[in-house]
């Protein structure tokens, strides 16, 4: 097959941008009710196999898969056949979803009535449109979008909706079905409930992965779930769970269907809903259930002013071509095809590749606002900027994040100040700007208080910052590893700055969508953009920077430095700090009034250490390289330090160089 | 040097003569050898008087020489742009088939009156490359009185199979490369042990040639091959040596082809009841050189089940069996080396094979399903049951049609009324969507009342699965039609359109979806390499097996606007393969591997097993100089290679490269 019409390589330069369409234009103008009573046929897949909602569940419990899985529990457990079948039943019944275009139809009214309120837009990319349409005809299809909002689920079967294509089906996590009468109108809205963690229940897998894969061979309706697995706290992407995707390419690997296709889709918004509730989720308040109430308490949100979304269907990504010459599917023939087996290992890597793949297609269209930019420069001037500065600044960034293939959404023919002093407006809770002086926004002044309750403030406005940030973090991350890297190496030799590159790389895989065999390839893309932005020149003798490379490196450099230094703090906590009875529980917690302690005594000044979110990843990246284990002891898991691991990473994460080999020879 | 070698390599031979020689003195302790002196005279009187073969030694007189079958027996569009069948000798021959010119263009976008592909009139001798002779082996053959040609048709005719690739070749007049360079014609066993014998000797390749039919790439004559090259050709030895009834068996000369062989037992009241849809010109070395399967495989068991004793020419000398016992546990079993060997270890000379009396009864039948998935279902029930008839076989969608296409003129208007009839009440009455249903065809055998009892218990079966009693009309053409099909390709080929089958063997639950990937894989290929119109993809489960089935495909295009035809038809059989053998398909079930598939040949069997083939064709030539091992092929002209070196080559002095047969259109 040739792979290169089905699935073009990533260039995003040579990108066509797609046109976008405003749905809610013709919302204001025509009646919502007519809207949401309108007709609606839906393109459907050519093989389909009509079925009813029930008559699914009937499907997947006669399965021979089910029926086989019902059986070994039984003879495991020792209860009787019939037990277990009505204990798979009951799984299915909680699960499955109710699909009713009554309930579509309901929500397409109430939400229209919303996003007219709360949104100026929300752009539809048309060319993606048609794809999909003319891909769900042919295959079975994945639709896959990023997490950022609760949002997201509800936004894409309205869009679906909208342009008559077929509804999907969504995995949602069991926390929705908490919310009483929603949960139960989200099921009927197409949406499916897994539990969050299901790992030794054998039973459990056999009649959810059935339940998705009957679906999917029937083509009952496009599937839909989020690689990220949960939405993202700090609108970076996630390192994505392969679970779903693995049983979504099953079919097609033991040929139950020709070909799957895999649309990625980018939901960018310019505003997000859980903005600051999300950095008070990061900061170690706990995240409020999901309740009918809670929602409703949320309607103050309705008053409020969140801007333009921008969704992205991009190229369907057919996963024939993909595992063509990867995957020898002859190898899944010996063996029938009912039996639940663990995926092969080239078959889990291959799912592992294709899954960053795809979130680095999703990262790749995002949309990106003025202000990301914006945010990007006043975290790394947490004192504030002058206005002018500001703007000049943003624009000089505009150019070198479009040179880096950025898809920027700038207002056409607008003047720079207009474009910034209209964003900064936009998120006049997160910025203030008296006398041409920029800042963030920290707290209410007026009332008194301690002073961890004004570091905790202004770690919530800096967090909330940063969240914009992040969503620019995809166009610069390989960039800015290697300004990182040129700036710690001994030399300016390929090699001494490929092993420093290839040090930070493995660091921060769980912190970015950095793909764990893409080193060399990323590297080389790092180069190729640092070089075409005049940062650096690649000569014989290696990487050098140029007379022009100063603010480009240093604003590149100073990208990662919050995240250098959060690493480091870990090590610098875990090495200190950590007793051999620190549990991974009271972890969390212990870095942070570790870094609390600093902060307040002055001597550290990065707000984002106190990020669950990045601690989190920085202890999984140590227990990925092994500096430091998870023993179990009793009922409780601890934490093993390895304290000579720790100092190296921490003077390498530094800069300091001559620990470095030791460090390069662990890893 | 070379007076060492050439001493060396005379004592050798000597040596190698002395023990052929030996082995024959051998056998004279079991009685039968005792004939062989007299075997190739004694073999006319045995079997009944002078006995003609249908094949001449000048096969060109009655065949093709470019395409499928006798020369007298074609299809074409007469001026009035209606098809027919020339000919006497089908019970289609001489009628007009209506409805076939308009499936036609409809079909493959082709157009009867304005887009004609003609072939070559005749062959040119002149593009011909001259014969390298070996002047020494045709001394020693003179000298045996073995008749031999080496005229330029004969050998054309017997450098090739019927290959897309080969056909086309000669419709164009390109030729090949390489041709053998002398035709022989053994008459008997002794006359095959003469010639292996001074091939060896003289350094000469042998390649096998029964009844031309391979479509496997087997018959090529590697372009590279500096000896000379013999084609031997079996159709002389087509004799009964003798018929045993009390042990329903009878031995007969390798060379025969399966319409002589049936009619001569048939004129004693018997028969093999094998019946590959090659059987008219397919020969029995070919069979089991292939391990071909016959259409009533149900009853009767493919060749393995058939053959109970062979006997082989090697370049180490002859080879059987000491006893003719129904089973053995003598190890594994040597015949199945041979089975499926495609002549790349000897050439079969003399088989004994199982008969049986003629069936009493015959019946035909055919049930129409609603659609593909209906009647696989059934096919399965069928097979579960253990009570497939002779024959049964599903015909998707697009070949029912295409089998309605061949319908030829109703005379009476009456048949045209109840024609009209039937077909109103499957598809307006039953509700059968005329684009989905499909049909199987059925074939009973055996005495009367048993015939009717089976046929009673299948259409229930066929009932359960939402089957219709089609007729029996309907089952009988569809078996006509497997032995006229094969003429069908050439008539495409007047019109711009290609065309072939393949077939593989799967298991029961993967028949489905290896029958739709397959099909969607070859459009798509086509549509991604260019191919301008909608192919033709088509398929049928032909056989059932207690844990599969096998599947035929058709696959047609029209290649207007392609600059290489051929070659595009090649890479989207190539994808078509790979996609059987993903969805656990074999790599064949009874065509054989032959050239166009020995790239999947070790896939297929793993590096151990492709070693023990290897030892094995080792043994059989290990005198060989070392030196002569690395022989190695290469094909510029046809892009896929030749099957296996590591089953076929071409050592020192003989290349045996059978292929009589391939089980056409099974």
């Amino acid at each position: 097959m040739a792979s290169a019409t089905l699935y073009s390589q990533r260039d995003p330069m040579l990108k066509k941008r797609d046109d976008f369409e405003d749905i809610l234009e013709e919302r204001r103008k025509s009646s919502d009710l007519k809207y949401a009573l309108r007709c609606y046929a839906p393109v459907l897949y050519k093989g389909l196999t009509p079925c009813k909602a029930n008559m699914l569940k009937n499907m997947v419990l006669q399965s021979d898969n089910v029926k086989y899985v019902i059986n070994q529990v039984s003879l495991e457990s020792g209860e009787a056949l019939d037990i277990v079948h009505e204990e798979a039943s009951v799984i299915l019944e909680e699960m499955a979803h109710r699909l009713q275009i009554s309930t579509v139809r309901f929500f397409a009214y109430a939400l229209t009535k919303a996003f007219k309120t709360i949104f100026q837009h929300i752009c539809v990319n048309m060319d993606g449109i048609q794809r999909l349409q003319q891909a769900i005809q042919e295959h079975p299809v994945v639709l896959l979008p990023s997490h950022r909002s609760y949002m997201d689920f509800l936004l894409m079967s309205y869009i679906l909706y909208t342009y008559d294509l077929a509804l999907p089906v969504i995995a949602a996590g069991m926390d929705f079905m908490g919310m009483k009468i929603i949960g139960e109108m989200l099921r009927m809205s197409g949406a499916f409930f897994i539990r969050r963690s299901f790992g030794g229940d054998k039973l459990y897998w056999a009649v959810f992965s059935e339940y998705v894969k009957t679906m999917l061979r029937n083509g009952f309706a496009p599937i839909e779930f989020f690689l990220e697995g949960t939405r993202s706290r700090t609108c970076k992407s996630l390192t994505p769970k392969t679970g779903l995707l693995n049983i979504v390419m099953e079919p097609f690997f033991k040929g139950e269907v020709f070909d799957v296709h895999l649309v990625p889709v980018s939901i960018s918004y310019e505003r997000i809903l859980e903005e600051t509730l999300y950095a008070r989720e990061l900061l170690g308040v706990p995240k409020p259930k999901e309740s009918t109430s809670g929602l409703l308490k949320a309607r103050r949100i309705l008053s409020e002013n969140y801007g333009s979304i921008h969704v992205y269907f991009g190229q369907p990504v057919s996963v024939r071509s993909l595992a063509q010459g990867t995957i020898n599917r002859s190898k899944y023939t010996l063996v029938p095809r009912h039996l639940p087996r663990k995926p092969m290992e080239e078959t889990q890597s291959f799912v592992n590749d294709t899954a960053y793949r795809i979130v680095r297609l999703q990262e790749d269209s995002m949309v990106l606002k003025p202000w990301v930019l914006m945010a990007s420069l006043l975290l790394q001037n947490l004192e504030g900027l002058e206005l002018s500065v500001l703007t000049e600044q943003t624009l000089w960034l505009r150019g070198l994040a479009q040179c880096y293939g950025a898809f920027m959404d700038w207002p056409d023919h607008a003047p720079a100040a207009k474009v910034v002093s209209s964003s900064l407006a936009l998120h006049k809770g997160l910025v203030c700007v008296s006398e041409g002086w920029v800042s963030l926004v920290v707290g209410e002044p007026q009332v008194p208080m301690t002073a961890e309750e004004a570091l905790f403030n202004r770690a919530v406005s800096v967090l909330s910052c940063a969240s914009y940030r992040n969503q620019v973090l995809h166009v610069f991350i390989r960039p800015a590893i290697l300004a990182v890297a040129m700036h710690n190496a001994d030399s300016s030799k390929k090699d001494e700055v490929y092993n420093c590159f290839s040090f930070l790389y493995t660091m921060f895989s769980n912190e970015f969508i950095l793909c764990p065999g893409d080193t060399v390839q990323d590297f080389d893309e790092a180069c190729y953009l640092l070089v075409k932005s005049g940062a650096v020149q690649t000569l014989q003798q290696g990487i050098v920077g140029t007379d022009r490379s100063q603010p480009i490196l240093s604003f590149l450099k100073g990208l990662l430095d919050s995240f250098l230094q959060g690493y480091q703090l870990v090590c610098r906590f875990l090495r200190e700090e950590a007793s051999d009875g620190l549990t991974e529980k009271q972890y969390v917690p212990a870095v942070r009034s570790f870094a609390v302690k600093l902060i307040l005594a002055g001597n550290l000044r990065c707000y984002e250490v106190l990020s669950s979110d990045m601690q989190k990843n920085a202890l999984a990246a140590l227990l990925r390289t092994g500096a430091v284990r998870k023993v179990k002891i009793a009922d409780q898991v601890t934490l093993k330090v390895n304290k000579m691991a720790l100092n190296s990473f921490e003077d390498t994460l530094g800069g300091h160089l001559p620990t470095q080999k030791a460090v390069l020879a662990r890893l | 040097m070379a007076s060492n070698s050439n001493s060396s390599e005379r004592q050798r031979i000597a040596q190698q003569r002395l023990r052929i020689i030996a082995g024959h003195l051998q056998k004279h302790e079991d009685g039968e050898s005792g004939l062989i002196a007299t075997e190739c005279k004694a073999e006319a009187a045995g079997s009944n008087g002078a006995n003609k073969g249908t094949m001449p030694k000048k096969r060109q007189e009655v065949m093709k020489w470019n395409g499928w079958g006798y020369s007298d027996s074609k299809f074409l569009f007469n001026k009035k742009g209606q098809a027919e069948f020339t000919g006497k000798r089908y019970r289609l021959s001489g009628m007009i088939l209506p409805s076939l010119q308009e499936w036609f263009e409809n079909t493959f976008g082709a157009s009867v009156k304005q887009h004609k592909s003609p072939a070559t009139p005749a062959l040119n001798p002149g593009a011909l490359p001259p014969p390298n002779l070996n002047a020494a082996f045709l001394k020693d053959l003179k000298a045996t009185g073995i008749p031999f040609s080496h005229e330029a048709d004969d050998r054309v005719f017997r450098a090739h199979g019927h290959c897309l690739h080969e056909i086309f070749a000669l419709r164009e007049g390109r030729g090949f490369q390489r041709v053998p360079d002398t035709v022989v014609w053994p008459n008997c066993h002794n006359d095959v042990v003469k010639i292996v014998e001074m091939a060896c000797k003289h350094n000469v390749c042998v390649i096998p040639y029964g009844g031309g039919t391979s479509v496997t790439g087997a018959l090529e004559c590697p372009p590279n091959e500096t000896r000379s090259i013999v084609s031997l050709d079996t159709s002389q030895m087509n004799h009964i040596l003798w018929l045993d009834e009390k042990n329903l068996v009878a031995r007969i000369e390798a060379g025969i082809i399966g319409q002589d062989l049936e009619r001569l037992l048939n004129e004693r009241g018997y028969c093999t009841g094998h019946e590959p849809d090659s059987m008219e010109f397919s020969s029995l070395g070919g069979w089991v050189a292939t391990r071909a399967s016959g259409m009533k495989k149900n009853i009767y068991g493919n060749i393995e089940d058939l053959v109970v004793h062979m006997k082989v020419v090697t370049p180490r000398g002859v080879f059987e069996k000491s006893c003719q016992g129904p089973r053995m546990s003598t190890g594994p079993d040597i015949h199945h080396f041979i089975l499926g060997s495609e002549g790349t270890l000897g050439v079969v000379t003399e088989v004994t094979m199982k008969i049986r009396p003629i069936p009493e009864y015959q019946k035909y039948g055919s049930v129409v399903f609603p659609n593909f998935e209906a009647g696989v279902a059934c096919l399965r029930e069928v097979a579960k049951q253990r009570c497939a008839p002779a024959s049964i076989r599903l015909m998707d969608n697009e070949q029912f049609q295409f089998g309605h296409a061949l319908k030829p003129q109703v005379s009476s208007i009456f048949t045209n009324f109840v024609e009209g009839l039937k077909k109103f009440y499957i598809t307006k009455f039953k509700g059968f969507d005329p684009h989905q249903l499909c049909v199987a065809t059925l074939l009973f055998e055996g005495d009367r009342e048993r015939v009717l009892q089976h046929e009673k218990q299948v259409y229930d079966i066929a009932a359960k699965f939402g089957g219709l009693a089609a007729g029996e009309d309907n089952g009988q053409r569809g078996y006509i039609l497997t032995f006229v099909i094969a003429y069908l390709r050439d008539l495409g080929l007047e019109y711009y359109v290609v065309a072939e089958s393949f077939e593989t063997s799967v298991p029961w639950d993967r028949v489905l979806d290896l029958c739709r990937n397959v099909k969607e894989r070859i459009t798509r290929e086509c549509k991604e390499r260019g191919v301008q119109f909608q192919p033709l993809t088509s398929c049928r489960v032909t056989q059932t097996y207690d844990a599969g089935a096998c599947v035929y495909f058709y696959f047609a295009f029209n290649y207007r606007g392609l600059a290489d035809p051929v070659r595009t038809y090649e890479q989207v059989e190539h994808a078509a393969r790979d996609e059987i053998l993903s969805n656990g398909g074999s790599l064949s079930h009874h065509h054989g591997v032959g050239k166009l598939r020995k790239e999947w040949m070790k896939e297929s069997i793993s590096d151990v097993g492709l070693g023990m083939l290897k030892s094995v064709k080792d043994q059989l030539n290990s005198e060989r100089p070392k030196w002569l091992h690395s022989f190695q092929v290469s094909r510029p002209c046809v892009s896929r290679n030749v099957q296996a070196e590591c089953l076929s080559t071409t050592q020192q002095c003989i290349r045996l490269h059978l292929t009589h047969c391939k089980n056409r259109c099974q």
